[in-house]
């Protein structure tokens, strides 16, 4: 997918102005928010649950060469293959040919961050292999040919309406006149539409909630038991995985589990929760003939050891954008890349570079009830400002900005001069504005008083008024 | 715990006055001198002081913010507490000083000391001194309440605003959401004003729909921002500290109000 976040200011104006995006993002409150809220409220141990998880991943990425080395001797002692791929081109290579090694020609997949990552499905269509999504969301998005905008609800900026419209354009045998307004209607025909597919499909591809060095598992979760059928039908089953989606034990897997699907949607646990362990074996009903697990760094092992290495305890449950003030106003697209909102400000400068994405971390006002609501404790909002100063230390932040900073820098260390500079200010202001009180229109802040009024200073400092009130007599 | 006895030794309090208290609102700097002394309190107000450096952290540049920081820790040394009318700028000094000179051995216990004695001032009131009741009384209809964000999420400054408001007979009617985020952001609201805009102009809609006549927050940026959106939209609903409320000095207009007539409206 190429990348649009350096237009992100462009973006979030067409969103804004967008009346259909905006009604469906109203959704985030009722559907995210006062879910999560309620589920969390229900459990006493839910500080401690944070802490916990926090620990698990925190003692991983400190051993994360030792978990994955022996997460992979496991998954290949079990009859199953490891790739390693550095890059996103290495992963889409070696998905291409372990499709090409059975002469593939449909891949079911069950919903991946990873797969939109690395642009696979692109990469797939144009070597002649056709990706099937089967996760409703990721279906919808794709007969739309749009990118996601959640990363656990790809389409949450459509409407109900709007799926309807979409689905009767592709499915063109099917009645006319028939009913789509219950998104159980939706449901119902997306879940006719791909039966036939799931069971056609030559590969199945998945991504992977969490690796469990201690047995080799990969685990994912999912509501809609696509994923079930999309690893199980096919003969081979390919995981995409990142790195730091290791977790040492099974029981740390479920610790964490139990935090995923309640800051994911407000569920205790999600419907399916599916741990696949190698190929079929001797003896086993059902299962696919080859399990190959991709793992891809693609920038992350340099992330390890820096200030964004918490950014890798990050489990994909979307809570951070569900919660934020910016995302709720401007949806997932204008962040113009794979991953929105607070996380894909934290992450996506890592993988696109912040020549691209230099506007995520900044369009932040650090409210920072992201880092309150993560399930891993990741502070977001202080991650944010460690790329501000990256920037600003290359030289990337605007000019103004720079310069303004400079001027006002100037002034702020010599308090004094500071003094001086400010009873003008607040006199010149105040004697300007105090008939009206506020000001309509002030220069060089168009930005505020073309939508707001800018109130007006009371006319003293409180330096200047203290000081006056020292010297009077009686003090 | 009982109001501080005025013959007990007094505190020495710093007043960290917070650079938009002193450029556009003096009148909160002096409620909060006023709510201090009234407890008990020395109040001095150290002349080195100009702002706590937030723009420049915020902004990236962490050489100037430590320059500023250390010219705060410098001329805050020596007070029993340091008191701020501010949750944004008290966070910056309780809670990320430290994390600033955390390479730092010089300057990291000096950070640490000034963040342990540095309060916002309702909490101060309330947690430290164990203010309960006050002399002011509110007898002018419901209020409605926003949580700014840092005083709410790092420094809890939330049921203390509250529960001293009560004490004065004023009647909260709490605003739905609350601890969403009025959009001001220091440079945010210049760098992305249209979604800025936006979010002030969620916010303004939430304090309509209480029918609250005064709104009152602990952090003067938010009320800004929230003030300008209600007068531009032509709200009546005035705007104002909740130290100004808390210490009865409701002599200057509300804020974005003019001077000169009752009312802005």
């Amino acid at each position: 997918m190429l990348a649009t976040s350096h237009a992100f200011k462009a973006n979030a104006h067409d969103a804004l102005h967008d009346r259909v995006l905006q009604r469906a993002l109203l959704n985030l409150k009722s559907g995210f928010q006062d879910k999560r809220a309620q589920t969390v409220a229900r459990l006493p141990e839910w500080e401690a649950l944070r802490e916990r998880g926090r620990e698990i991943k925190n003692h991983t990425l400190a051993h994360l060469d030792f978990y994955l080395e022996a997460y992979a001797a496991k998954v290949e002692a079990q009859g199953g293959v490891v790739h390693w791929a550095r890059t996103g081109a290495d992963m889409r290579d070696i998905v291409l040919e372990i499709c090409r090694s059975v002469g593939a020609r449909t891949v079911t997949k069950g919903k991946s961050m990873i797969a939109e990552e690395v642009a696979l499905n692109e990469f797939l269509e144009e070597k002649g292999i056709a990706p099937i999504e089967t996760d409703l969301g990721e279906y919808i998005i794709q007969l739309r040919h749009e990118p996601p905008s959640h990363i656990i609800a790809p389409a949450v900026h459509l409407t109900k309406e709007q799926v309807a419209d979409s689905f009767r354009e592709h499915h063109t045998m099917l009645d006319a006149a028939r009913s789509l307004v219950e998104p159980r209607e939706l449901l119902d025909e997306a879940r006719a539409e791909l039966r036939e597919k799931f069971l056609a499909a030559d590969v199945g591809i998945t991504g992977a909630n969490f690796l469990v060095a201690e047995t080799g598992s990969s685990i994912i979760v999912t509501n809609e038991g696509n994923g079930d059928l999309t690893q199980l039908l096919p003969r081979i089953h390919i995981v995409l995985a990142s790195l730091e989606k290791i977790v040492p034990t099974l029981e740390d897997a479920t610790s964490i589990l139990r935090l995923l699907a309640r800051s994911a949607t407000g569920q205790e646990f999600s419907a399916y929760t599916t741990i696949s362990t190698g190929p079929k074996r001797p003896g086993d009903r059902d299962g696919p003939e080859q399990y190959h697990v991709v793992l891809l760094d693609n920038g992350r092992s340099n992330m390890v050891g820096t200030e964004f290495q918490d950014m890798l305890r990050c489990i994909r449950c979307g809570a951070c954008m569900n919660h934020c003030p910016v995302y709720s106003a401007v949806g997932g697209h204008a962040y113009g890349w794979v991953y929105p909102g607070p996380m894909g400000a934290v992450l996506t400068p890592t993988l696109v570079g912040i020549e691209e994405a230099g506007h995520l971390p900044n369009a932040s006002t650090f409210c920072g009830r992201c880092e309150a609501v993560c399930p891993m404790k990741i502070p977001l909002p202080k991650m944010m400002r460690h790329w501000r100063e990256r920037q600003f230390e290359r030289h990337l932040t605007p000019n103004a900005a720079r310069y303004g900073l400079a001027v006002w820098g100037f002034f702020a260390r010599r308090p004094a001069l500071y003094h001086l500079a400010a009873r003008a200010g607040a006199w010149l202001l105040g004697t300007l504005g105090r008939r009206r009180g506020r000001f309509a229109s002030l220069p060089l802040a168009s930005g505020w008083t073309n939508t707001r009024d800018m109130p007006a200073p009371q006319g003293a400092t409180f330096h200047a008024l203290w000081a006056a009130r020292r010297r009077a007599p009686g003090r | 715990m009982a109001p501080i006895e005025k013959t007990a030794p007094r505190h020495r309090v710093a007043l960290f006055v917070t650079c938009l208290v002193d450029l556009y609102r003096p009148s909160i700097g002096f409620a909060a001198v006023k709510l201090l002394e009234d407890a008990g309190c020395q109040v001095e107000v150290p002349s080195g002081q100009t702002c706590c450096g937030q723009p420049a952290y915020n902004s990236g540049a962490k050489g100037l913010t430590k320059e500023i920081a250390r010219q705060v820790i410098e001329s805050f040394r020596g007070y029993d507490y340091v008191v701020v009318p501010s949750g944004s700028c008290g966070g910056m000094i309780r809670a990320h000083y430290p994390e600033l000179f955390a390479d730092d051995p010089d300057w990291l216990p000096r950070a640490q000391a000034l963040a342990a004695r540095t309060y916002e001032l309702v909490s101060f009131l309330h947690d430290v001194l164990g203010v309960t009741e006050l002399e002011a009384r509110w007898s002018g209809g419901p209020i409605t309440y926003h949580d700014s964000c840092s005083g709410l999420r790092e420094l809890g400054v939330r049921d203390q605003p509250r529960a001293l408001l009560r004490s004065i007979g004023a009647t909260i009617t709490e605003l739905p959401s609350s601890e969403v985020c009025c959009g001001f952001g220091g440079t945010f609201c210049v760098k992305y004003p249209e979604i800025s805009d936006r979010m002030v102009g969620d916010k303004v809609a939430n304090i309509e729909q209480t029918g609250a006549a005064l709104l009152l927050a602990g952090d003067l940026g938010c009320l800004l921002n929230m003030a300008g959106k209600l007068k531009r939209q032509g709200s009546r609903t005035q705007a104002r500290h909740v130290a100004e409320l808390l210490a009865g000095e409701l002599g200057a207009p509300a804020i974005g109000e003019s001077a000169l007539r009752e009312s802005g409206s």
